[in-house]
């Protein structure tokens, strides 16, 4: 009971005595990396819309989405992208991109452990919540609306 | 003769002395400020292995040899062999052994088993036991990173409480003959945990355990901060050496200037290193260069030195459970300082 | 229909999304894993409730490429799958419309996997 209150103490001693650092340049650095990784898939969308007026939007879309994860895992691959992610912290997270680096740096890093149990293994130890979330939200929306 | 004895501190009646060290570090350390003192920086951080295991493993060897050299002895007078490291199981520390050839005894102390291992040698060749014991440590970046945190690709950025792991190896010999500084007494720290959850801010999760070892230090050899020319801590960094500070303080202890911290020597502030560095290879490393250098030239008499450790692993910090801290420490003292 | 303010709107929508993500990272210590799921259930949420394709339809790629639009195609392909195969579609719908980018991630992971190794972060 007495170690509670101490460690609350403590914890709320340590809390204030973080130094605050200045949150604007991360926040505006995720602002503008994110904005820009949006612009390039908008630009490469229109492009392929262009160049092939007969494709649907929805293919385009994905063809959009998967050289935009292309990009990500090739950069990933070549060891520029968690420089980018460190400079731009959520900018390259939320875009699909970060999606696409968190199942190629596993299968990097795991490497020396076997493609089987090292690569294939460890891929999805960050993404496969968003897989494992999506795919069950997706159902049960798929279920309400199946009965409404 | 009874011999001397504190609550949680030995001390050394025959006082085993420091007859070689050896310090190995990598790239990113070797751009440090103290990289003239170290005895060996490897530019390439895989040092020629395939993978970074592999890596940490020739890195233990090499800086035990290297330690050896120094000291001038033959490898076979060498009676044991102490080692830790922060991998699963301390592969790094047993899998070197593997190639050496004599006794070994592993141990873990997280980023205390620098100070952990010296103390245990100090008992070990002050009972008379053994002649000649090596201790070592190490850590590496990229294999703590794997285990403990995400991969090294991945695009996230640290967080600002974060420390940095060494990507080092330090060796020390101890020996009942020859010369050298002399280890006087060791003080063995408990298990302390002031509920920090936080696992990137592990100054402040060990901070506590510091505390608690330096108290009971001051208290059983009956001294004063004042009376060391360094008190040495391991790797608290900037936040967590502030936090000792004040915890000290409010102990009536003052820690002038006299108090230092290797995860803040080793690092410069533009190395975007955070709060510092950290792991077992920073206290070795810094340790078994800078320090002992300048007390063999007699710049420090006395030297407190304080390794502290976070002993926690991923599935208990998943499972929410706080971190607790450990801290042990050694006072090293000149040869001629009788 | 491309004049340069819709990439505008792209631009700072997306970039707004992403700085309400760096937001979520600063505030609350959230690891990527979590904010990626986060804003995936965001999307899935938008597009149950029928507000994502208005707001896709003005912010394009400003919503689409971001993992909301991820999580918005798992729900909308289930909504639309549902409607037309019934029961069947509740269990292929999501993944059948997300099939692409998944595949994509993996065979790209794998393919580079092989290819490069991880390098110690050098900053």
């Amino acid at each position: 009971m007495q170690d509670k209150v101490r460690n609350e103490r403590y914890n709320n001693y340590v809390e204030a005595k973080i130094a605050k650092t200045h949150a604007w340049p991360s926040l505006f650095n995720s602002f503008w990396v994110g904005g820009l990784i949006c612009t390039i898939g908008q630009l490469f969308n229109d492009v392929l819309l262009l160049s092939f007026p007969n494709m649907s939007t929805q293919s385009a879309w994905a063809f959009t989405l998967i050289f935009l994860i292309f990009m990500a895992s090739f950069l990933t691959g070549l060891g520029i992208f968690d420089k980018i992610g460190a400079f731009a912290g959520a900018g390259t997270i939320v875009p699909i991109t970060g999606f696409s680096n968190s199942i190629t740096s596993p299968a990097l890093e795991f490497k020396n452990e076997g493609i089987i149990f090292g690569m294939c293994a460890k891929m999805f130890i960050i993404a496969g919540p968003v897989i494992v979330s999506g795919t069950v939200a997706s159902m049960v929306v798929g279920l309400i609306y199946l009965f409404i | 003769m009874e011999r001397k004895r504190g609550q949680q501190t030995v001390f050394f009646k025959n006082k085993p002395i420091i007859i070689g060290h050896y310090s190995l570090v990598g790239p990113k350390e070797g751009k440090g400020p103290l990289r003239d003192y170290f005895s060996k920086i490897e530019e390439d951080d895989l040092f020629g292995q395939k993978t970074y295991e592999k890596a940490e493993r020739t890195m233990i060897e090499q800086s035990l040899r290297g330690a050896v050299e120094n000291a001038g002895i033959k490898f076979g007078d060498v009676r044991l062999f102490l080692s830790g490291d922060l991998l699963n199981q301390i592969i790094s520390s047993s899998y070197a052994a593997r190639s050496f050839d004599i006794p070994y005894v592993g141990v873990f102390g997280a980023c205390s088993t620098m100070a952990e291992s010296l103390a245990l040698g100090a008992c070990l060749v002050d009972g008379g036991h053994f002649d000649t014991v090596a201790c070592a440590t190490s850590s590496h970046f990229s294999t703590a990173e794997r285990q403990f945190r995400f991969p090294l690709e991945l695009g996230n950025q640290r967080p600002p409480t974060s420390q940095w792991t060494v990507t080092g190896s330090g060796s020390t010999i101890l020996s009942c003959k020859g010369h050298g500084p002399r280890i006087t007494c060791a003080t063995f720290g408990k298990v302390t945990d002031y509920g920090i959850n936080d696992v990137n801010n592990m100054g402040a999760a060990m901070a506590p355990a510091a505390m608690n070892t330096l108290i009971a230090h001051f208290k059983d050899t009956k001294t004063k901060p004042e009376d060391y020319d360094l008190i040495l801590s391991g790797d608290l960094g900037k936040l967590g050496s502030e936090i000792l500070i004040d915890l000290m303080e409010d102990h009536g202890y003052k820690l002038g200037l006299n108090y230092k911290d290797c995860g803040q020597m080793i690092f410069k502030r533009n190395q975007n290193v955070l709060m510092g560095g950290s792991g077992c290879g920073c206290s070795a490393t810094v340790l078994n260069s800078i320090i002992l250098d300048k007390i063999i030239k007699g710049e420090y008499k006395k030297v407190l030195f304080m390794a502290t450790g976070a002993l926690l692993s991923t599935t208990s910090s998943q499972q929410g459970e706080s971190i607790p801290g450990i801290a042990h420490a050694i006072v090293i003292e000149g040869e001629d300082n009788e | 229909m491309s004049d340069w303010y819709v990439y505008l709107i792209v631009f700072i929508s997306g970039g707004f999304i992403c700085f309400i993500g760096q937001i979520l990272i600063i505030k609350t210590k959230m690891t990527s894993a979590r904010i990626l799921v986060t804003f995936e259930l965001l999307g899935v949420f938008l597009a149950a409730i029928g507000l994502f394709d208005p707001i896709s339809a003005f912010c394009k790629a400003g919503i689409n490429v971001p993992i909301i639009g991820f999580g918005a195609s798992l729900a909308n392909g289930a909504i639309n799958a549902v409607k037309a195969k019934g029961l069947l579609g509740v269990f292929t719908g999501g993944l059948e419309a997300t099939a692409g980018g998944i595949a994509a991630a993996v065979f790209f992971a794998f393919i580079f996997g092989i290819i490069f190794r991880a390098k110690t972060k050098k900053f």
